[in-house]
């Protein structure tokens, strides 16, 4: 750790603004060590007869959060994916998606795609072409609160496919659906990578708070579940 | 002097400002009806949730360990901040972080910034000092566009335009913003919002530079939160080179975890959904991925200065949600712009005081805006007792200027005057109830006065006060004995 990377901003000669603000608050702060209770609701009961049933109602939870939002949710087989997406993109003339989407998925759409890749990565300019969606995997799905987490795994990608197209279409899987963020979070497999949490399209109620939806962020979010 | 500056001195005793905003009739109906709309939004969400005192509690307390172990959590954010690959620097106040950050973006060559909505960056007036060094920042939250395009100050923390109405807005977009269709731009919510997203598309497609602030900072892994609905924060902290994050060294979160119990009370609290639209975690840099450059900048501006006060503290747990603001009955009346800080409504008028030191500008009066209905309590995420704590403000007010004359302390003088006398309490609502009675035939039963004949008026200077009734409760009881004893209860 370089002194540079720990600038103490103008007031040179008098000690670090660094040492200065720490030294106030060792001063100032309370002694007392702080007991955190954590009797809040964490995880659900698993492995029980009805776990089944559980799992049935979290995906219904979920669905009926992002119809709240006004996402488009539609439901397939593993095996109906292929035709699933081919129909949902229907009208779309190009798609977008990063490297690790299954070559699989889009076998049965007609129109252009294009992989974002490590060699040419797509630009911000490509992406902003008028027209385009973007095709996406999530890492976890939060039922309580319609949430889609990206991560950046290979099926997710940087964060900018999901930002700048105007239509995100995403595409859960039923084991990646937990109950609240409690069981969200624990799940993801590293913390430090960048993470977006998607609840619904972009949307402002900064007028006279009528929810406008579609602001900077895509205008259209849609939902593929997929039992797994 | 360790205390806070920039934006969060009042320039005007709060009643005064009040009694001016108070005159703006559209002003207070704007804000009645957004103040109710989110708080019953949010009393419909938080009613979803079985365990919402337990999250109440036990974010409470983590803010408290934070408190407790604040030099240690800084060290290591700052330590998993730097491993990953952010620069750390450090500022005692609001003159020294807008000196840190402009330096950061002269030498990036940009004279353009764009910004996500960040309080912090409002407190310290960093587009003021930006604008003098050459370099523009444009707000990019459309609340904080209105407002920077109107040349305003933001009037509340989640909804900084919340006193324009639609109609307004439109007038401003159609004067202010560069490029836009006059002649087709309607009043609708929809079209307004298309505008502000062509306008600001060009600029965050061209910006190398992004200024933000953070909701949390995450000592266990050196990682930052930004909750928002609109992508605009997504926009500005994705497609830049270059990323300046300024935040309040009172922000962080011990340990990753945390974040399950704060991204559940936050959006429920403030814009009263489930959850915001979109919240983005990021930790340095990552290649490929967003800007290659970070730097964060750890503020101070008056918060060691507000921790070192045993009852006062509490207010450092503040997490900006705003309920405190849409339950209170005066900020409801009055609006943000009476509080003269940028930090309004009841955590206002106890955070800014506490900050600057009671004795910057107008801040001593700050306690004072408050009924002590004690609604703010109730709605606050992290309990901060707000009543305590303006109760014990202005005790510590008072006792501060014993001796002194000031205008509370003589009218405070006459009260105790008048109220440590029986004879004379009584003479003073004889008197209240002789004046208001042509009062009472117009305002009926549930009538307020706004001024008491001397020598309650030192009571109602700075608030109205419910008629006196009809017959003193002294009055009453004396007639009621005399029944009583007379004919004996039946
Ligand atoms: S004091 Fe509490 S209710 Fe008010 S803004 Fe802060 S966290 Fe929210």
């Amino acid at each position: 750790m370089t002194s540079a990377s720990r600038t103490g901003g103008a007031a040179a000669g008098q000690g670090s603004a660094r040492d200065e603000v720490l030294a106030r608050i060792r001063a100032a702060r309370p002694t007392e060590p702080v007991r955190v209770p954590r009797d809040y609701h964490t995880a659900p009961a698993t492995g029980t007869p009805d776990a089944g049933q559980a799992d049935r109602d979290r995906v219904e939870l979920l669905i009926d959060r992002l119809v709240d939002y006004r996402a488009t949710v539609r439901r397939c087989t593993p095996d109906g994916v292929t035709e699933a997406l081919a129909e949902l993109l229907g009208e779309v003339p190009t798609v977008v998606v990063p490297a690790g989407v299954p070559e699989g998925w889009l076998s049965a759409y007609p129109g252009g795609i294009r992989r974002d890749g490590d060699p040419d990565p797509l630009t911000v300019a490509d992406l902003d072409a008028p027209g385009l969606a973007v095709l996406t995997g999530c890492a976890v799905a939060i039922a309580e609160t319609g949430t889609l987490i990206l991560d950046g795994g290979p099926d997710q990608g940087r964060r900018l496919l999901s930002l700048v197209p105007d239509h995100h279409l995403c595409v859960v899987r039923t084991d990646q659906v937990v109950g609240g963020l409690p069981e969200a979070l624990a799940r993801l497999a590293d913390p430090t990578r960048p993470l977006t949490l998607v609840s619904g399209p972009s949307a402002t109620s900064d007028i006279e708070l009528d929810r406008v939806e579609g602001v900077h962020g895509p205008r259209r979010l849609e939902v593929l579940i997929v039992d797994g | 002097m360790t205390g806070g500056t920039g934006n969060i001195v009042a320039p005007l005793p709060f009643p005064t400002a009040a009694r001016r905003e108070l005159a703006d009739g559209q002003l207070r109906a704007n804000l009645r009806r957004a103040t109710h709309t989110i708080r019953d939004k949010r009393l419909r969400v938080v009613g979803e949730v079985p365990d919402w005192e337990a999250l109440r509690r036990s974010g409470a307390a983590i803010k408290d360990d934070v408190l407790a172990r604040m030099p240690e959590l800084l060290e290591q954010f700052e330590a998993a901040a730097i491993a990953a690959g952010a620069t750390v620097h450090w500022a005692r106040d609001s003159t020294e972080a807008c000196a840190v950050v402009t330096g950061l973006v002269q030498q990036t060559g940009s004279t353009e910034v764009v910004k996500v909505k960040s309080m912090a960056t409002q407190e310290i007036g960093l587009n003021e000092a930006l604008a003098e060094a050459g370099i523009a920042a444009v707000e990019t939250d459309l609340a904080e566009l209105i407002v920077q395009l109107a040349d305003d100050t933001p009037s509340h923390i989640l909804v900084p335009a919340i006193h324009y109405n639609r109609r307004q807005i439109r007038d401003i977009f159609a004067s202010r913003m560069p490029g836009v269709d006059v002649a087709s731009l309607t009043d609708e919510p929809a079209a307004l919002a298309e505008a502000a997203r062509r306008h600001l598309r060009a600029k965050f497609l061209s910006a190398r530079v992004a200024i933000s602030g953070a909701n949390f900072a995450i000592a266990e892994t050196g990682t930052l939160a930004v909750v928002e609905s609109e992508g605009n924060g997504r926009m500005c902290l994705t497609l830049p080179e270059t990323l300046i994050s300024v935040v309040g060294v009172e922000k962080l979160l011990p340990t990753f975890r945390d974040l399950e119990v704060f991204l559940q009370l936050l959006p429920r609290s403030s814009t009263g959904e489930r959850m915001n639209p979109y919240t983005s975690l990021w930790t340095g840099v990552t290649p490929g991925d967003g800007p290659q450059t970070l730097h964060i900048v750890l503020v101070d501006n008056g918060r060691t200065e507000t921790l070192a006060d045993p009852v006062g503290r509490q207010a450092l747990r503040c997490i900006r949600c705003s309920a405190c603001l849409n339950v209170c009955p005066v900020y409801e009346r009055v609006g943000g712009h009476a509080y003269g800080s940028v930090y309004p409504g009841p955590i206002g008028a106890i955070l800014s005081p506490q900050m600057t030191g009671p004795d910057a500008g107008a801040n001593r009066t700050l306690p004072y805006a408050s009924t002590l209905c004690g609604a703010c309590f109730d709605a606050c995420p992290v309990r901060i007792d707000i009543p305590q704590v303006l109760v014990h403000l202005r005790q510590r007010g008072v006792d501060a200027r014993r001796g002194r004359p000031s205008a509370e302390r003589t009218a405070m003088q006459a009260m105790s005057w008048v109220m440590r006398d029986r004879r004379r309490y009584a003479a003073a609502l004889r008197a209240a109830r002789r004046g208001s009675a042509p009062l009472r035939w117009v305002t009926g039963r549930r009538g307020q006065v706004r001024r008491l004949p001397w020598p309650l008026s030192a009571w109602t200077a700075s608030r109205d006060a419910p008629l006196p009734a009809a017959e003193t409760f002294r009055d009453w009881w004396a007639g009621r004995d005399r029944s009583t004893h007379g004919g004996g209860r039946s």
